[in-house]
């Protein structure tokens, strides 16, 4: 037992966190010890990353196989952590100056972050539920954290609703599942999914497999994500572009390799057609946007589309691919949104591209920061972004999915135009009203670091390739 | 297979009678009942008063406030009870783990009394 708790120490220790922010702070200063507990949280998720980084290089279970803690989940994690803690230091200046900072924020986001630690290391059908609903209860509430805003209040709403039915469909694909397999946890599922699987079976796949795809805004199940990035505060459009998508794809490749890793062929057919309808989707939708954060919204959905293209490869080397390209799309969007966050004109935010004219002259540094990063988005070389599209190629070609190879780049291509339009506007638009000039210290230092992190990663990829390697191998045996 | 399925042959009829009967009630009132409407009888009822206003009016937001936090304790106890009805051989990590929910549970409760949730004005 003891055992087993320790394997579970990180998450306990978070959740401890987050219920004694809680409490400390309604009992004394409430929303005057935000910006405190915000820090300190931020400053936790870091150490944690550190902590599950280094410890140990042994895969254990616990609780009988319903928790796994293995390189694959250990990777995840670190990056969802680190990529939390960005997001939270970015969005303090923000949620300071519209006077949204509550104590509540960063409880709220660690308890998200621990839900979504639990989902990466899910060895069990319920283990997984509670994971998802512990994230997703959380970034309810966070999506409609400006109550007295029509927009945001939308956005929670419909992704409560959405959010509730992808559950549900989720659920039911679990129920069958267990029905027959006669167990919950992902070995005996496994075990009775070898060779030809019922039809039972395979509708409890085919449904649990919708349910992540809605997690995931993979396309065709993607019509919540571009009202509720639009809607929220924009701290957390940046916050549900980063974590919960690798927490998302993490727990979607341990449900198709761990539980169903004996019948590739027939979840690859299904991922595959998400892959596909995402990478358009996402390439053709984005071009009418006028709003840079529905325009993001789009191009998380042609992002996801290029993961799950890796996840469709069903080897190693595809969820190796995957691992590194949501990295690598994380550090894309903190940087990108670190802009947008900045984004005001005469002290008052605003979202619309057009604002973006001409800024190359008003802004040099910013704008040449933003370039880096949008070509990188666009998967143009030399940027890492490029490398990131070729691992998932590369892995779909080897694995004999020349067809999913050839439809990536033609949704590439076309997704470029309207990245390489906002570079347009950057740098030949009209001229127009600049943007405010300054941007804190922290924005700066995001967005100006991702974009040379874009470059320079070109190099060995800061080492993630192997570490990457060495998650997907535990998880494809 | 066969074996597991059949396990579940006594829910299986258990919905098939609960959706029968529950048909067979609703429909015999549909055909047996003798129906002589007049507006009287289909006038709202209002302990003999004439009915004073729309019944659909404008609901304060405080009741689902107060609907929502009774619902978080009312399901606390669908945990309890099959704890409860199990007490007698539980170890001792089970009692524990209920302990830690409870506690967890009371967290909540602090927060949102401190927060004022509960005041209604």
């Amino acid at each position: 037992m003891s055992a087993d708790l320790n394997i579970i120490l990180p998450e306990i220790l978070l959740s401890l966190f987050a219920m004694g922010a809680l409490l400390g702070a309604v009992y004394t200063g409430k929303d005057k010890l935000a910006l405190p507990i915000l820090w300190a949280t931020a400053g936790l998720f870091v150490a944690m990353a550190f902590w599950i980084g280094v410890s140990g290089d042994t895969d254990r279970m616990a609780f009988g196989g319903m928790f796994t803690d293995d390189a694959f989940s250990r990777f995840a994690k670190v990056t969802i952590l680190l990529s939390a803690a960005a997001v939270l230091l970015l969005g303090q200046d923000y949620m300071t100056r519209n006077d949204m900072l509550k104590f509540e924020y960063p409880v709220l986001v660690t308890l998200a972050v621990v839900g979504m630690m639990t989902m990466v290391s899910a060895g069990d059908l319920m283990v997984l539920y509670m994971g998802l609903e512990l994230q997703s209860l959380a970034l309810y509430v966070v999506a409609s954290m400006r109550r007295d805003n029509l927009r945001s209040t939308e956005a929670g709403l419909k992704y409560f609703v959405l959010g509730a039915l992808s559950s549900g469909l989720l659920l039911y694909g679990a129920s069958l599942t267990y029905g027959y397999a006669g167990t919950t946890n992902f070995a005996g599922i496994i075990a009775a999914a070898e060779g030809d699987i019922s039809l039972g079976l395979l509708f409890g796949l085919v449904f649990m497999a919708s349910g992540l795809a809605f997690k995931v805004s993979a396309a065709p199940f993607h019509m919540w994500t571009p009202d509720v990035y639009e809607g929220s505060p924009t701290p957390v459009t940046a916050f549900f572009a980063t974590a919960p998508k690798v927490a998302a794809m993490g727990l979607f490749a341990r449900v198709v390799h761990d539980a169903f890793g004996g019948v590739v062929a027939d979840w690859q057919q299904i991922i595959a057609l998400l892959a596909v309808a995402s990478m358009f989707l996402g390439a053709i939708a984005a071009i009418g946007q006028t709003d840079i954060k529905r325009l993001m919204a789009y191009s998380s959905i042609a992002h996801m589309g290029f993961a799950l293209m890796g996840l469709a490869a069903g080897t190693a080397a595809g969820v190796q691919g995957m691992l590194i390209y949501m990295a690598i799309y994380v550090t894309m969007n903190i940087g990108t949104f670190a802009f947008i966050l900045s984004m005001r004109r005469d002290g008052r935010d605003v979202t619309d591209i057009a604002a973006l004219n001409m800024l190359s002259k008003s802004h040099p540094t910013h704008a040449l920061a933003l370039l880096v990063l949008l070509f990188s988005l666009a998967g143009i070389p030399p940027m890492l972004g490029f490398f990131g599209k070729l691992y998932v190629l590369q892995a779909a070609v080897d694995a004999g999915l020349f067809w999913l190879a050839v439809l990536g780049v033609v949704a590439s291509v076309i997704g470029a135009f309207y990245y390489l339009r906002l570079v347009y506007f950057m740098y030949f638009g009209t001229e127009g009203e600049p943007l405010d000039q300054a941007m804190p210290a922290i924005q700066w230092v995001a967005m100006v670091g991702c974009a040379a992190i874009m470059v320079l990663g070109i190099v060995n990829l800061f080492g993630i390739e192997g570490l990457a390697a060495a998650a997907a191998e535990t998880l494809v045996r | 297979m066969d074996a597991l399925l059949s396990e579940y042959l006594p829910i299986l009829m258990f919905i098939g009678v609960a959706v029968g009967l529950g048909l067979v009630l609703m429909l015999s009132a549909l055909i047996v009942a003798v129906r002589n409407p007049d507006p009287e009888k289909l006038s709202a009822y209002e302990c003999g008063f004439n009915a004073f206003d729309d019944a659909r009016m404008k609901f304060d937001v405080r009741f689902y406030l107060v609907a929502i936090l009774f619902i978080i304790f009312d399901l606390e106890i669908a945990f309890l009870f099959p704890w409860a009805v199990a007490f007698g051989d539980m170890s001792m990590a089970a009692f524990w783990s209920m302990m830690v929910f409870l506690a967890v549970l009371t967290v909540g409760f602090a927060y949102e009394w401190k927060k004022g949730a509960l005041e209604w004005e």
